[in-house]
């Protein structure tokens, strides 16, 4: 498939945003438990607000990918059968949620408006909260289930790429909270940081997991199939046209092998390798710098690793188009 | 239920590319165009076109055979494409079951053509929204138009007679006797999509039949036996048989 930058930072810059929230509602939930000194409200506030823009600008970014952006409202009525539709109405409940979080926080409405057991007091801040992690989590889910439901294109139907996005989004949002926590100086930076080492060697696993599965496969159909032509040397002459056409644009990447496996190795290094080390020296030097360093190099490789994600899909049209003259 | 579809009979389709001019011009003027150009007398030409012939050879010189293929929308009984329109954009017609789309709903998101197998959808540079065969629905359920010329434009124009178009539904109707008597195929079958439009095979009559087949061996009385030519000179009237 052809690489799309609209949907490469889509994926992308949502992930984080809602990694992010995860992050941010985690510590809550482990000061809660009194695991964690508790934060000032500003950290939430802020911390909500950078999800929201990232969050946006990933809409945003989507929107470019629309012949039709100002119809764009018409994507949410079909949630019954496309996954599409679902990540339309996911992803603004998801904003809207993670607003309400923010402004909780930002206003101080966190006094508790019961105590379950005498011991866990609940306030708005909680309530809002998990049902945001729900959105975020469904958000996830309906964001890759958009590739995974795709039946035809083999590398991405699979379960595999569900992890993918999950984990893929929950380390680099941990990234950025460990680098939120540097920034502003406070003792979470060791607590995001190893949350995001640990989501980011599951999302290594479900990684290296897709890319053996995807350099194994065979396609279902062939030549013989698309044609209904069964001889074992049957050739493609003429596609129906000289110059090129919408098939052979969107469905064909063009680019070399070698660039791939220079953007593969990339990436691998820049979302799984680079960023676990700088965290871990980060520890050791208790640097503040380094976590914000980890959580740009990991985005930076997220880009790369959704750019190889796309090209790594094979088309099964493809077997139309497969030599001009 | 009705289910219109064309069957294409790959035996006599001799790649002329009439169904694919006669198409592009019925939809560019009717409900379904304009099918835009880009560059159209420039290099690197590109446009919109709902049907395009392809052409294949199978074997090796000089034992090749060479297989026209015009391709165009199936209209899936089962059209993976539809599901996953977010807009509903994309629908399957209740009433004679061809895969249309509403140019005002489309957001042009091209998922649509992500989940078509067969790559027969093609999105409309200029338009920004997806386009592909509608069966020429403006023609076929024109009822102001003799029953004659109720069909496909590519139909009517195809010279050989390649393309068949009718209800699948009905076994009686012209496509369903060729699809049920003359090897009708669907495209890509692995995928469950149940397409509706057909293909015919390239047919060839051969009669099994060995050499002492033709010659009889069993012949005691030598009936058939010719005659030894006489030597040269003679004429046939100096023979006594």
């Amino acid at each position: 498939m052809h690489p799309a930058f609209s949907v490469i930072f889509l994926t992308t810059l949502i992930g984080v945003g809602q990694g992010l929230f995860l992050a941010l509602y985690t510590g809550q939930l482990y000061a809660l438990a009194n695991l964690l000194p508790a934060q000032s409200s500003d950290f939430y506030a802020v911390g909500s607000m950078v999800s929201l823009i990232l969050l946006f600008a990933g809409l945003i970014a989507s929107f470019f990918h629309l012949g039709h952006p100002e119809r764009a409202w018409r994507a949410a009525t079909q949630w019954r059968t496309s996954w599409l539709s679902r990540e339309v109405l996911a992803l603004p409940a998801a904003m809207g949620l993670i607003f309400l979080y923010g402004t909780v926080h930002f206003f101080d409405l966190t006094k508790p408006l019961f105590v379950i057991s005498g011991t866990l007091p609940v306030d708005f801040s909680l309530i809002i909260g998990g049902l945001g992690t729900l959105a975020v989590f469904g958000l996830f889910l309906c964001t890759a289930m958009i590739y995974a439901s795709l039946r035809f294109i083999k590398a991405w139907y699979s379960p595999l790429t569900v992890a993918n996005f999950l984990f893929l989004g929950i380390a680099s949002g941990f990234m950025l909270a460990s680098a939120f926590s540097a920034y502003q100086g406070n003792s979470l930076v060791s607590f995001y940081g190893t949350w995001a080492v640990i989501a980011t060697l599951f999302g290594l696993l479900a990684r290296v997991a897709t890319l053996y599965r995807n350099g194994r496969f065979r396609c279902k159909v062939d030549l013989k199939s698309a044609v209904g032509v069964h001889h074992s040397q049957l050739e493609q002459k003429a596609q129906g046209f000289m110059g090129g056409s919408f098939n052979t644009r969107e469905f064909f990447h063009g680019k070399s092998e070698g660039l791939l496996r220079l953007v593969r190795y990339l990436f691998l290094l820049m979302v799984f390798v680079v960023p676990v080390i700088l965290i871990l020296l980060a520890y050791a030097l208790e640097s503040e710098t380094l976590p914000l360093l980890a959580f740009g190099i990991q985005y930076l490789g997220l880009i790369l690793e959704r750019y190889h994600f796309f090209t790594e899909a094979q088309h099964p049209q493809n077997l139309y188009y497969q030599s001009m003259a | 239920m009705t289910q219109l579809a064309l069957v294409i009979d790959l035996n006599v389709c001799v790649g002329c590319h009439a169904c694919v001019t006669s198409c592009k011009e019925w939809n560019t003027s009717g409900w379904a165009g304009p099918m835009t150009d880009q560059r159209p007398y420039d290099a690197d030409p590109t446009g919109v076109f709902f049907n395009r012939v392809q052409t294949y050879e199978a074997g090796v010189f000089p034992n090749t055979e060479t297989y026209h293929f015009p391709k165009s929308c199936l209209h899936c009984e089962d059209p993976p494409c539809v599901p996953v329109c977010p807009t509903g954009a994309s629908y399957k017609r209740e009433d004679n079951g061809v895969v249309l789309v509403d140019y005002d709903k489309c957001i042009g998101c091209k998922y649509c053509s992500w989940a078509c197998p067969y790559g027969v959808r093609e999105f409309d540079e200029q338009q920004k929204v997806m386009k592909k065969c509608t069966l020429c629905i403006d023609r076929i359920t024109d009822m102001s138009l003799p029953e004659s010329e109720r069909k496909p434009a590519c139909v009517l124009a195809c010279p050989t007679r390649a393309r068949i178009y009718g209800d699948i539904h009905d076994p009686d109707s012209e496509v369903s006797v060729a699809i049920r008597e003359q090897g009708g195929y669907a495209l890509q079958p692995e995928w469950g999509t149940e397409p509706s439009n057909h293909y015919l095979p390239r047919r060839k009559t051969r009669i099994q039949i060995h050499e002492d087949e033709l010659v009889r061996v069993d012949n005691p009385l030598k009936k058939e036996a010719l005659p030894t030519l006489p030597a040269a000179g003679e004429t046939l009237d100096d023979v006594a048989w």
